[in-house]
């Protein structure tokens, strides 16, 4: 477990020194802020119009489509975070070497995968939260709106990243850099595809497309959590209309849930494996 | 405890059809300063990785300090210079010997003392504060070889420890070699620089297509027990002809100059004497005559063959 926390915390110390966070701290700021305008002047000239909706209901609608909007953004920065930030830190070390020095302490290697791992997941995590409560605290100071099961929604994008940065890391075991970022980032884009496949496929009850996108799922489920947590955050009048891209056609079942943990959890005992049993 | 700090029998390493290491075997005992040599590529590299459980052997077995190759608490008794250091980088000297002390599960207390002390031992006090990326080559593996030694290891490879090093920096390394075996600790030191194996090593390993192909001490040798049957004398004159050198192929073979002096090999120590009088009846003007201890670099020669020179 020492070595875990020593090896995390070498991480975080890493992201920290190379500015990567602060690249991407600055650029997430920059979004909230541009959000924090947009919703504010969205908020006076349109919602609060003299020809705007009249009940507060609808107002609730509009808010929750801008705050999806706005996550959705959020997720899309998290997906890059997760698939990118860890991509290099195995490949790299391995083929520069400096793996060497780390692997010769009395550690298990699978303390320096897990220890990356765990670093890399804090990072992320606090990313999260501090988009997505940037996010929802924009909304709430502005309308007073906060979307319903929120915890929910944010966990399973928590689940989402954790997944995304669990591939990159097992990748990164055996491929260069530049190979994990290409497999890393096809799997998300297959992912992708697939969700619109299966969406469209269920809007015009086509069977094969939506059996495409199903399997796509299956293979690399992190679309379906973010559609899940859309789904999640949205009042039940909301999803039934399907007027937004934050409305799927085809909701994610809970199985989709237990499957994207236990697919995590493969793959990271197949990163395991793979690091354990390679050359150095 | 007295077992031997390494012990390996028939290892092998194969990657996809090239054999790196064909069968190394090899004891190398407790408080051993040893030098592992061969030409590149002779698998020397390849065969320390598999003593520190970097790379699995193919076939074979062997045992550092008394446990299994690649043990987890072995490895907190063992230190590690790789030959390629490449450390993190972005770090300072001082938070880099700070992690890895704490890679070994050194104590708070202990960590400031030891590194403190081990910043002072490879001369980097002045640079401890600077990142590493802004060292030199020699200051990389300086601070190398101090992340070697952090856990007071009992065995410490050291793969081509002095390549980056200037002449300072090499005595450094050699300083802390000495103090190593005075402590009792052993160092498996893997280098082709052969005139500080020459200085630093008790016992030394030829290595060739992942064998070893000879094992000698070097301390005998220094104490006058050439290899057998082989007397190289050293001979200095005034004047060298190409017709002295000729005619001394009668006294042995292998006649060449080095140095300014004529070296050439007999099997007879009377040779000698018999020489001189060839040499004064000869006119010829003799400076020194007698048996030179053949170097590390000739051994080396003989033993890989004319052809390791390209290595």
């Amino acid at each position: 477990m020492r070595g875990i926390l020593t090896i995390s915390q070498l991480t975080i110390h890493e992201a920290l020194r190379k500015r990567v966070l602060l690249a991407a701290l600055l650029l997430g700021l920059a979004f909230l802020v541009i959000f924090a305008l947009g919703f504010y002047f969205m908020n006076r000239e349109v919602v609060l119009a003299p020809r705007g909706p009249e009940t507060q209901a609808q107002r609730a609608l509009i808010y929750i489509f801008l705050t999806m909007a706005g996550l959705y953004a959020v997720n899309f920065l998290m997906v890059m975070m997760a698939a990118l930030l860890p991509v290099d830190t195995l490949s790299g070390e391995i083929r520069s070497g400096a793996i060497q020095s780390l692997v010769t302490k009395p550690l298990r290697r699978a303390e320096i995968v897990l220890g990356k791992w765990l670093g890399f997941w804090v990072i992320l995590a606090g990313y999260l939260a501090l988009m997505a409560g940037g996010v929802l605290l924009i909304v709430y100071v502005i309308s007073n709106t906060t979307p319903p099961n929120v915890w929910m929604g944010l966990s399973l994008m928590l689940l989402e990243a954790t997944l995304l940065l669990t591939l990159s890391i097992a990748g990164g075991t055996r491929l260069s850099t530049l190979a994990n970022g290409v497999l890393v980032f096809g799997l998300f884009g297959l992912a992708f595809i697939g969700g619109w496949i299966e969406q469209i496929g269920t809007l015009f009850a086509n069977e094969t497309a939506r059996n495409i996108g199903v399997i796509a799922s299956l293979l690399v489920p992190s679309e379906s959590l973010w559609q899940l947590a859309a789904y999640t955050m949205q009042p039940p009048l909301m999803r039934d209309l399907s007027i937004t891209p934050f409305s799927p056609a085809s909701v994610p079942s809970n199985a989709m849930v237990v499957w994207a943990i236990g697919y995590t959890l493969l793959v990271l005992l197949v990163g395991l494996w793979s690091f354990k049993t390679r050359d150095l | 405890m007295n077992a031997a700090a390494i012990r390996t029998q028939f290892l092998r390493k194969e990657f996809g059809p090239k054999v790196a290491v064909a069968d190394l075997t090899l004891t190398v005992q407790q408080g051993e300063v040893f030098g592992f040599l061969g030409p590149n590529g002779a698998g020397k590299t390849t065969s320390i990785k598999m003593l520190l459980g970097l790379v699995a052997p193919t076939a074979g077995d062997g045992r550092v300090l008394d446990a299994p190759l690649g043990n987890v608490a072995a490895r907190a008794k063992i230190g590690f210079l790789p030959e390629h250091f490449r450390f993190q980088d972005w770090l300072s000297g001082r938070e880099f010997l700070d992690l890895h002390a704490r890679l070994y599960g050194i104590s708070n207390v202990k960590r400031e003392t030891s590194i403190k002390e081990l910043l002072r031992r490879v001369d980097l006090q002045d640079a401890s504060e600077r990142k590493l990326k802004e060292y030199s080559k020699g200051m990389l593996q300086r601070v190398g070889l101090a992340a070697a030694l952090l856990n007071e290891p009992e065995l410490v490879f050291l793969d081509e420890p002095t390549s980056g090093l200037d002449p300072l920096g090499r005595l450094i390394v050699r300083d802390v070699i000495n103090e190593l075996r005075a402590q009792g600790t052993c160092v498996f030191l893997n280098s082709h620089l052969l005139s500080e194996v020459e200085i630093t090593c008790d016992r030394v390993a030829f290595v060739k297509n992942g064998s070893v192909i000879r094992e000698m001490s070097l301390r005998d040798r220094i104490a006058g027990d050439s290899p057998p049957n082989v007397i190289e004398i050293e001979l200095v004159v005034k004047n060298i002809t190409p017709n002295l050198l000729r005619e001394l192929a009668q006294f042995g073979k292998n006649v060449q100059q080095l140095n300014g002096a004529i070296h050439l090999q007999t099997e007879n120590e009377a040779r000698i004497p018999e020489l001189n009088r060839w040499l004064v009846a000869q006119g010829v003007d003799v400076y020194k005559i007698g048996m030179a201890k053949p170097s590390l670099e000739t051994l080396f020669l003989q033993v890989m063959g004319e052809d390791a020179r390209a290595g």
